[in-house]
């Protein structure tokens, strides 16, 4: 690679991908929120408000963590954690929700708009939403909703309204199209915080440039710990905002593997899975264009994962072009090797990560006895598994 | 001169105002729907838009939502919409029917081959809710050389840049979505959508269609009276909604709505 990676291009592509699939009425406010974001991402002011919240309110730079134990049992490459989960709220959610909510200010807008799968996206929301008193309404599927009661808890306990969605299949999907509509009626005073690197241009731009904040740390503090850069990064993938945020200070170094873990649910062969980039085709939906999972006449098929953050048709349409260029590579986890990978984490490190984390764990399993040990591995911790305990004593039969 | 052009030239001279009805296709089941565009051509209607069904309706409220849901427990889809319009032109040559869906059915179909199938089956526009001209204009020209229009989408935030944009890609008429928000939603303000109409007529000739909001023969009236249609949508699904155990009843209320829009309409 000699020229420097430059995407999107002005109007949101990248290559096919990407662009601006959306209803006329969301063009204005789409363009009205292009201008803001390229006017304050460049503004010396608003970069050091945002610097500040998220050293002083997230907590950044968040570690990277030597897993000295689980790199020697696995007898491999070195291991080490991007701890995204020691954030604010437990997730990289916030890295983005806290630069979106400042733009908000800055546009005037006085309500927050958000969808939600597993809740982090959604109490980081709430969460910056309280911090500058702004109305926040939170769009959630009803099937999300009954799995991850405790981050609905948490939403409303942060004064956001939590509304269940009963439409279509009742997850992600569908709280996105509820945010839209809702964005839609609103639009004046209304701005929509999309949680992840997909819907229409800029947002995969956007939200990529705030996340991207892990990457750079990342870069920083493996030199320093190691004196070298990584050889492989390790990210799990939904609509694909932690992957990306890890991926994109590396893509110009060519000695680095970019390793995306969708989820594969029951399998990628039994159909029941969340994994587009793997076994989906190129579409259209929710603004952009990228791999989805549909079927021979476009409908969106129904998607399963264990986790409510992977629980989505869609990804952002980076990771479609990285995979098409191949400078990335996705790969599958199911259900069953994402429980490998949490267990792992939690006996090997003292640390429960989140079950959308645990599928990059899972992969991290596969992937470090074939690499040698002098080479490094930073996998993206990109959240705290406390949401998912419900989940997890369930599985084992425990009522809590 | 395309079917549609023809339609509204005819209608200007008699000094009326086109009634389009938006129906999904097959809600509540497959066989209800051409009967039914039937009839709604002999109760008055100048003009069909036949929805196809869609997963993820994202513009639409609560009853068209339902209405894809239904069709597509049937299977239905925008080939087997595509079909019933094609069985529809056998015996009326005379109706303009304008297929309006999403853009991911016709990604899966390919443009080339959704353009060719549109064409087989004689439809005379197509509107796609999610692809604005910037996205749009590689399907509007394949369509163009197969003698089918594109019609856009002109909301109440809409520039005049858009609307001029709108009006060069665009043919056939443009839609004026009377208010923000999804269909079925809230009631249009008469005195917004006139002085939006009065921007939009000073930068094109194409007709105006108006919808979002359109709930029974006063609004129908109102509205027809400031641009060159008027569109109606969730007000006939609810039909089909509220008499899903009496199909012949539903049609009967849709028939009965649209003939008092037509009377209003003209009176």
């Amino acid at each position: 690679m000699t020229e420097k990676y430059n995407m999107p291009d002005a109007r949101g592509h990248f290559g096919p991908y990407g662009g601006t699939f959306v209803a006329e009425t969301l063009i204005p406010p789409i363009q009205e929120l292009n201008s803001a974001y390229h006017k304050y991402l460049q503004d010396p002011e608003f970069l050091s408000e945002l610097d500040a919240d998220l050293k002083y309110y997230v907590g950044r730079p968040s570690p990277l963590y030597y897993a000295e134990r689980w790199s020697r049992e696995l007898g491999g490459a070195q291991i080490y954690l991007k701890r995204e989960d020691l954030n604010h709220t437990g997730s990289h959610k916030i890295n983005n929700t806290v630069g979106q909510a400042l733009l908000a200010k800055r546009m005037g807008k006085t309500r927050i708009i958000a969808e939600t799968g597993a809740g982090q996206h959604g109490v980081a929301t709430a969460t910056v939403a309280a911090r500058l008193g702004l109305e926040c309404v939170v769009y959630m599927g009803a099937v999300d909703v009954a799995r991850q009661s405790l981050n609905v808890y948490r939403m409303k306990l942060l004064g956001a309204t939590v509304v269940a969605v009963e439409s279509g299949s009742k997850t992600l999907k569908d709280a996105l199209n509820e945010a839209l509509r809702d964005w839609v009626t609103n639009v004046d005073n209304t701005f929509y915080i999309i949680g992840t690197v997909a819907g229409p241009h800029p947002y995969p731009a956007m939200v990529r440039d705030f996340q991207a904040i892990i990457g750079r740390e990342t870069k920083q503090q493996c030199q320093e710990l190691t004196g070298q850069i990584p050889d492989a990064l390790v990210a799990c993938v939904g609509g694909g905002s932690n992957a990306i945020g890890l991926f994109y200070p590396f893509i110009d170094d060519p000695s680095v593997r970019l390793i995306g873990v969708e989820a594969a649910g029951d399998g990628v062969a039994t159909g029941r899975h969340s994994a587009p980039l793997c076994a989906g085709r190129p579409g259209v939906l929710h603004g952009n264009r990228t791999y989805l999972m549909a079927d021979d006449d476009g409908e969106i098929i129904e998607t399963h994962s264990i986790s409510a953050g992977l629980d989505y048709p869609g990804v952002g349409p980076e990771h479609a072009w990285l995979k098409d260029t191949g400078r990335a590579e996705y790969v599958n986890i199911t259900d069953n090797e994402a429980l490998e990978g949490f267990y792992a984490l939690t006996r090997m490190e003292g640390i429960i990560p989140a079950l959308e984390s645990s599928h990059a764990m899972a992969h991290t399993i596969r992937l470090a006895p074939t690499m040698r040990k002098d080479q490094i591995i930073v996998v993206n911790l990109s959240g705290r598994g406390d949401k998912d305990m419900q989940t997890m004593a369930k599985r084992e039969g425990i009522e809590l | 001169m395309s079917r549609l052009a023809a339609t509204f030239e005819r209608l200007a001279q008699s000094g009326r105002k086109a009634l389009i009805p938006f129906v999904t296709a097959g809600d509540p089941y497959p066989d209800f729907t051409l009967p039914l565009m039937h009839a709604m051509v002999k109760a008055g209607a100048n003009v069909i838009e036949l929805g196809a069904p869609f997963s993820d309706p994202m513009a639409d409220g609560p009853v068209i939502q339902r209405a894809s849901e239904r069709a597509l427990a049937h299977k239905m889809s925008l080939s087997r919409t595509l079909a019933i319009a094609a069985e529809f032109r056998k015996t009326d040559q005379i109706t303009p029917v304008v297929v309006m869906g999403y853009l991911n059915p016709i990604e899966a179909m390919g443009y080339e081959g959704f353009a060719n199938a549109a064409q087989r089956a004689d439809i005379d526009g197509v509107l796609t809710v999610d692809l604005p001209p910037e996205e749009g204009e590689q399907c509007a020209a394949l369509l163009k050389e197969r003698g089918i229009d594109t019609i856009f989408l002109l909301a109440p935030n809409s520039s005049s840049d858009r609307i001029e944009k709108m009006a060069a890609i665009g043919s056939g008429y443009l839609y004026y979505v009377s208010l923000k928000g999804v269909t079925g939603a809230g009631h249009l303000d008469a005195g917004d959508v006139e002085t939006k109409l009065k921007q939009i007529k000073s930068i094109t000739t194409l007709p105006v269609g108006i919808g979002f909001g359109v709930k029974d023969a006063e609004t129908a009236k109102t509205v027809s009276s400031l641009g060159d249609g008027v569109v109606v949508g969730s007000a006939l699904i609810s039909k089909i909604e509220s008499n899903q155990d009496n199909p012949e009843r539903a049609q009967e209320e849709i028939i009965g709505l649209l003939s008092s829009m037509r009377q209003a309409m003209d009176s």
